[in-house]
């Protein structure tokens, strides 16, 4: 068999998924509504908050126009927070149709990650491409340049960037794949969302950079999974991270994948042997 | 050597149990209890390729679990499972590339995805060639009517056409056996008629081997050449389907109809009163011992007789009793 052939299900699985979401405009568009809303009350605080005198210095890491294209990206690159399970396998697994995937002559793992990475680049894109038309293009053409989304610090961090939100969907459907199993396990995936929302929010570097919060944390902020989601992407885009510390932090997203791919993979064979299915 | 070879399979679950109401659901909250179901405890059988088996036995019996174990779903306790000489569950990958699975309570097919998308991605999950792939999907579509429901979603469906695409599903890669869980359960009778001709000719004219789990006893009597009768976990019976007819179809049914002024016998030779309702009398007998126009003709010469009716015992109520029989009725 062929690298091809080898790829052809898994490559399937990832088209079909990612077309038959694109057909959700009224969920894109709803979303791309209240990612701005939350966007422009994001900003307005931000702009409160450097205006106070006593911190616009102290938090020189970052500066007014920055946390504010920050905000933009942060709200555009949403749907990569992991807080929810993907939905279709939540669904098979309270209905018993997890059953048929076992039955396909596939690696479980592989098919379901190609399924899920699908999942979450549909809904990407569409909003990525919406808010940049908002924040990037529309806001400056109505004088409001000033709360704009800016473009990268140069090229080369612009390339960084785009490299580094891959490697963050690849960290992001690992992410999410614990949550398939999760939900697998449990039949339910309410309890683990609760739990997990916050948790990611947080350290995504989602909700505040994560350079505003205190310094005594940096590093552990910075080598946890959950940085790479977000956190990290952003460094790059503004170049506070370039030469062999990008490159570094590129590894640590690559690091990161591998190893909740594996845990993934092991948390899953374990589950899958003690599945029952039951009734019918 | 068989294609399909089960010896004493076993295989438990175990369910969680609570009492009912508040204090049932505060109690579970500290103490959990659990209670072990044996589904399946000791299933022996063999089948040769290509042939044609139905699997019957009541609600819980072990017939799905049966399933779910030969196609790799789930892993048994204790006993051997030897599909075409494979092992379904540690060889998984190789062993589902074989065989076609169909669950009637389930769905395979994506629920949002038109129906031939659906099964474009069956075919490349499969790795199936898109040449062979093209006449398999044709021949299929044209067998089981299914050019109308191509573009639809899946969840558009009625529960008949659902049914024909999930077995044209299962059968794209061209398996060399085929598992019908409960296939026309719930199906109106074309509908029923059409998945038991279509699995017919996938059996004779392909050479696919069948095991087939049914409640409806008229599967059995269309398709099956051998049935196995399961109950609480154990085989009851595995013969041709004519011999275990034979076996409880032996009763007949006769039903009179007295006239107005006449009065019923209370008991009559050769035949046993099974239940009386004013002038009618239903009577069970055997034709081996007392053949029915003797019996007939004894009752009208003594008699005055409105109507006389001969009825074959439904194999549903044979089915009945032969569970009954067994102690295997679900408890």
């Amino acid at each position: 068999m062929g690298p091809r052939d080898l790829a052809r299900p898994y490559v399937a699985a990832f088209v079909s998924r990612f077309l038959q979401m694109l057909q959700y405009r009224t969920a894109a568009l709803a979303g791309f509504a209240t990612q701005c809303w939350w966007g422009g009350i994001k900003v307005m605080v931000f702009a409160a908050f450097y205006s106070g005198s006593a911190i616009a210095g102290a938090a020189s890491s970052m500066s007014l126009a920055q946390a504010i294209t920050y905000t933009w990206l942060a709200q555009g690159l949403l749907v990569l927070m992991p807080w929810l399970g993907d939905p279709e396998v939540a669904q098979a697994a309270r209905t018993g149709a997890v059953a048929y995937d076992r039955l396909r002559p596939v690696d479980a793992y592989a098919l379901w990650f190609a399924r899920t990475a699908g999942w979450i680049a549909a809904r990407l894109l569409p909003r990525v491409a919406l808010m940049a038309a908002f924040a990037a293009v529309a806001l400056p053409l109505v004088g409001l340049g000033d709360w704009a989304w800016q473009l990268p610090a140069n090229a080369m961090a612009g390339a960084a960037f785009l490299l580094s939100v891959v490697l963050g969907l690849l960290l992001s459907t690992a992410m999410v794949m614990l949550l398939n199993v999760a939900t697998t396990a449990a039949l339910n995936e309410r309890g683990i969302q609760a739990v997990a929302t916050p948790v990611v929010i947080v350290f995504s570097g989602n909700l505040l950079p994560l350079a505003l919060l205190p310094d005594a944390w940096q590093t552990a902020l910075l080598v946890q999974p959950l940085a790479g989601l977000f956190d990290i992407p952003a460094r790059l885009y503004f170049g506070h991270l370039s030469g062999w510390h990008a490159l570094a932090a590129l590894g640590l997203q690559c690091f990161w994948i591998v190893a909740l791919v594996a845990f993934g993979r092991m948390a899953m064979g374990r589950t899958m042997r003690s599945l029952q299915v039951q009734g019918g | 050597m068989p294609h399909i070879l089960v010896d004493n399979l076993r295989k438990t679950y175990r369910v969680s149990e609570r009492d009912p109401g508040l204090r049932g659901a505060l109690r579970g909250l500290l103490q959990r209890r659990h209670r072990t179901v044996e589904a399946l405890s000791g299933v022996s059988f063999a089948l040769e390729r290509g042939e044609l088996l139905g699997f019957i036995g009541p609600n819980g019996a072990g017939k799905s679990t049966t399933i779910k174990i030969l196609s790799g779903i789930l892993r048994p306790d204790g006993g051997r499972v030897e599909v075409d000489g494979r092992d379904p569950f540690a060889d998984r990958e190789r062993h589902v590339a074989r065989i076609g699975v169909v669950f009637g309570q389930r769905t395979q097919l994506w629920w949002d995805l038109p129906v031939g998308d659906g099964f474009d991605l069956l075919r490349d999950i499969y790795r199936v060639d898109p040449q062979r792939y093209r006449k398999t999907r044709d021949e299929l579509v044209a067998l089981l009517h299914l050019e109308r429901v191509l573009d639809q979603p899946v969840r558009q469906l009625s529960l008949g056409q659902r049914m024909r695409a999930e077995i044209a599903a299962a059968l794209l890669h061209e398996p060399d056996i085929l598992f019908l869980d409960e296939p026309t359960i719930g199906l109106d009778a074309p509908s029923k008629l059409a998945v038991r001709d279509f699995v017919r000719r996938a059996n004779r004219e392909r050479g696919t081997t069948v095991l087939l789990t049914t409640h409806d006893m008229h599967d059995i009597e269309a398709l099956a050449q051998r049935v196995i009768v399961i109950g609480h976990g154990r085989v009851l019976a595995d013969s041709p389907v004519e011999a275990l007819r034979a076996q409880v179809m032996a009763e007949r049914r006769l039903v009179v109809d007295f006239a107005q002024d006449a009065t019923p016998p209370v008991q009559v030779d050769g035949a046993t009163v099974h239940s009386r309702d004013g002038q009618t009398l239903v009577l069970d007998f055997d034709p081996k011992q007392t053949p029915a126009p003797a019996l007939i003709a004894r009752i009208a010469g003594a008699h005055a007789v409105e109507d006389i009716r001969l009825e074959g015992l439904a194999i549903e109520a044979v089915i009945a009793r032969f569970y009954a029989m067994h102690g295997a009725a679900e408890a």
